[in-house]
């Protein structure tokens, strides 16, 4: 069942990755010090794949989704979206980028407080520079695949952390994103929301999405059809699940 | 589409200031208060000067006032009773109606400081024996009746002229015109009411309480009976003065020769009064003067302003940057989620705007509120121009927006990940 499904036919021939780094470093300058967070990545991830990045702390999975969310910039190296270069754009035109073909989700929700909950499935429409006029029905619609359809006008404090993690992946599908990132995205739910919010994933998944999932927990990443291992700033291993 | 965008945005605007009421509110209350003490103290400038030009205005403009002033009492001993001779003579009327022919009029004045009875209604007003030329050269307007005339000069007839509140008092319950008034020990006949200086509407008389007010006597009927010694019993003690001439009021036909007539005045006078015992008032000079005050008036009224709007302004930067910080955790968020930083910007700045326009219009309904009640509670005038309350709303609203920038600013050029990371 393809509820939110919307990719065209040239993507489902994976023609073009949906994201790919080419020799990717990012390094943190602090006065004398230097810390290579990523030291050389080079990596496709193909349309509609489900991939885990883990690593153990300090590996550097946040860094290279901070990246791949183009919310940082790679030190040296590329990094493309559906083959678009990401060091020619500008501010404007990496934030429409994020509106537009990201859905980030975040370990600690992230939910802006004042707003309801059909209002936080609606922000990422928000800031596109010609809202769709189906945009609320669609945001209706997302907001029942994640089961809160009853729950549109309550505040994120009224909810608990595993709504609240829905209503965050409800808006990150808003605007129906080429990609899906998720950094610990069940790190702060215990196991049985956690078990929900993966099967969600999964769901997203058959229905097509392209899901990058950071985590430490190796549980959760055999979830994925994918799992790509960081270790000190490089990709250490690259494997399949199951 | 925009229109329900920006209404969005200003409903999110308050939504975000009402998470914090009290922080809200109290920046509000610092705006507030600016533009309501602005508005309220340019109503009151503007009141207490308007009313300060029409007193003005009522002397005349285009006149030149001499007045005999008693002279410095050091020259007088101290008996129990003292005849005083001082200040202008008929000799200076004279000099300067043969000086200037070009002259509207010259007016010579003559108080007589008598009581005015009429049956068991007593009072002392200011009785001034004058030519029929005083009504026009004071710019006076008849309520009632007529003025003196030529012809009561002439036969020395006992009329008056009675100023509107006099007349009140002493006719409450029936029309004045034609009715014998005492005047000393002397009766007059009453043939004519002038409007008083205060509007009509605004004389309250209680019966029994003294008033102010005018009786105008022909000047050759009140020489002839009072003559010109004038004496006042004060606390037992007699005050007997010999003025030939009060007030000789000298109406020029052109506003720009009056400058050139009073100076004439001044050097006249001065040659002929070593003694000083008179005084200058030329109405437009105070008028120069009074617009001049006015002027430096509002000039410091407006350094006033513009500090409590700086004050506001302060609180209200203080207030953003507070928020920002508080918020970076949201503004990262909303970069991630493709915010570019005009959105941020507008955002915090539609926020400033709400709390000064909010503080601005509460501002401008207190500072339409205060000169009412100060006119209503104190009867001082008070004037609201129309673009007092408009500018002290502009202005609000413009300081917000320059204090808001800053932050609105601050925010928006935060790195996205600094700001997801925050706690
Ligand atoms: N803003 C920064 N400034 C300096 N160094 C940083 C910064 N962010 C990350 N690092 C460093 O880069 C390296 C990688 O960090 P990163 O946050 O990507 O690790 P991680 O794999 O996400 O770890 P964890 O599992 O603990 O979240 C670490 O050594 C970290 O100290
Ligand atoms: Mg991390």
């Amino acid at each position: 069942m393809t509820l939110l499904g919307s990719s065209t036919p040239q993507q489902k021939l994976g023609a073009q990755p949906v994201a790919e780094l080419r020799d990717v470093t990012r390094v943190y300058t602090m006065g004398e010090t230097e810390v290579r967070a990523l030291d050389g990545i080079s990596h496709a991830f193909q349309h509609g794949e489900y991939w885990s990045i883990m690593g153990s702390s300090g590996s550097g999975k946040s860094t290279l989704l901070n990246i791949l969310g183009c919310i940082d910039r790679p030190t040296a190296g590329d990094y493309f979206v559906r083959g678009r270069g990401v060091a020619d754009l500008d501010d404007d035109e990496l934030s429409e980028l994020r509106g537009r073909e990201l859905g980030f989700v975040f370990q600690s929700y992230n939910l802006i407080p004042q707003l309801d909950v059909l209002e936080n499935i609606m922000v990422p429409v928000l800031y596109l520079d010609d809202v769709p006029p189906e945009a609320e029905d669609r945001a209706r619609s997302l907001a029942e695949r994640v089961g809160l359809i009853d729950r549109l006008d309550h505040r994120p404090a009224q909810l608990s952390g595993g709504q609240q993690q829905r209503v965050a992946i409800a808006r990150a599908l808003i605007n129906d994103p080429a990609l899906i990132l998720a950094d610990e995205a069940t790190g702060n739910l215990d196991t049985r929301t956690a078990e929900e919010i993966l099967e969600l994933f999964d769901e997203l998944h058959e229905e097509g999405k392209t899901i990058l999932l950071v985590t430490h927990e190796e549980e959760v990443g055999r979830r994925a059809e994918k799992t790509l291992r960081l270790r000190d700033g490089r990709v250490a291993e690259v494997g399949e699940n199951r | 589409m925009r229109s329900s965008r920006l209404l969005r945005a200003l409903r999110l605007g308050v939504g975000s200031l009402l998470l914090h009421k009290l922080r809200s509110t109290l920046t509000t209350l610092g705006v507030l208060f600016g533009v309501a003490s602005v508005i309220a103290m340019l109503a009151v400038a503007e009141g207490a000067s308007e009313q300060a030009q029409e007193q003005i205005r009522q002397l005349g403009s285009t006149n030149v006032i001499l007045r005999s002033v008693k002279p410095p009492e050091d020259l007088v001993s101290n008996q129990e009773t003292r005849v005083l001779a001082y200040g202008l003579t008929r000799e200076d009327l004279e000099r300067i109606r043969g000086t200037y022919p070009g002259l509207r009029a010259v007016v010579p004045v003559l108080d007589t400081p008598q009581e005015v009875r009429y049956l068991e209604h007593v009072c002392s007003p200011h009785v001034q024996c004058v030519p029929p030329e005083y009504l026009e050269v004071t710019g006076r307007v008849l309520h009632a009746g007529r003025f003196l005339a030529a012809a009561d000069e002439r036969a020395y007839a006992q009329v008056c002229v009675l100023s509107y509140e006099i007349a009140r008092y002493l006719f409450p319950f029936e029309p004045a015109l034609g009715k014998r008034v005492k005047i000393g020990a002397d009766y007059f006949e009453v043939v004519g009411v002038t409007i008083g200086r205060v509007p009509i509407g605004q004389i309250h008389i209680d019966p029994g309480q003294e008033v102010a007010g005018d009786v105008f006597l022909p000047l050759a009927t009140g020489r002839k009976i009072f003559g010109e010694r004038q004496v006042r019993v004060r606390s037992g003690t007699m005050d007997i003065t010999e003025v030939e001439l009060h007030e000789i009021i000298v109406g020029v036909r052109e506003t720009v020769d009056v400058p050139f007539i009073a100076a004439a005045c001044r050097a006249m006078l001065a040659s002929e009064h070593p003694r000083k015992d008179y005084e200058v008032v030329v109405p437009l000079e105070l008028l120069i003067r009074e617009r001049e005050t006015k002027r430096i008036f509002s000039i410091v009224l407006g350094s006033i302003a513009g500090i409590s709007l700086l004050v506001g302004g302060i609180g209200i930067m203080n207030v953003m940057l507070a928020t920002v910080t508080e918020r970076t955790r949201e503004i990262g968020v909303r970069r991630a989620l493709g915010a570019k930083r005009r959105h941020i910007v507008s955002q915090f700045l539609i926020e400033t705007i709400v709390l000064s326009g909010a503080g601005g219009l509460a501002g401008v309904a207190l500072g339409l509120a205060v000169p009412w009640w100060i006119e209503y509670k104190s009867g001082m005038r008070t004037i609201v121009t129309p673009q007092a309350p408009l500018l002290a709303f502009a202005i609000s609203v413009g300081t917000g927006v320059i204090f808001g920038l800053y932050p609105a600013w601050r925010a928006a050029s935060m790195d996205p990940v600094e700001a997801l990371r925050h706690e």
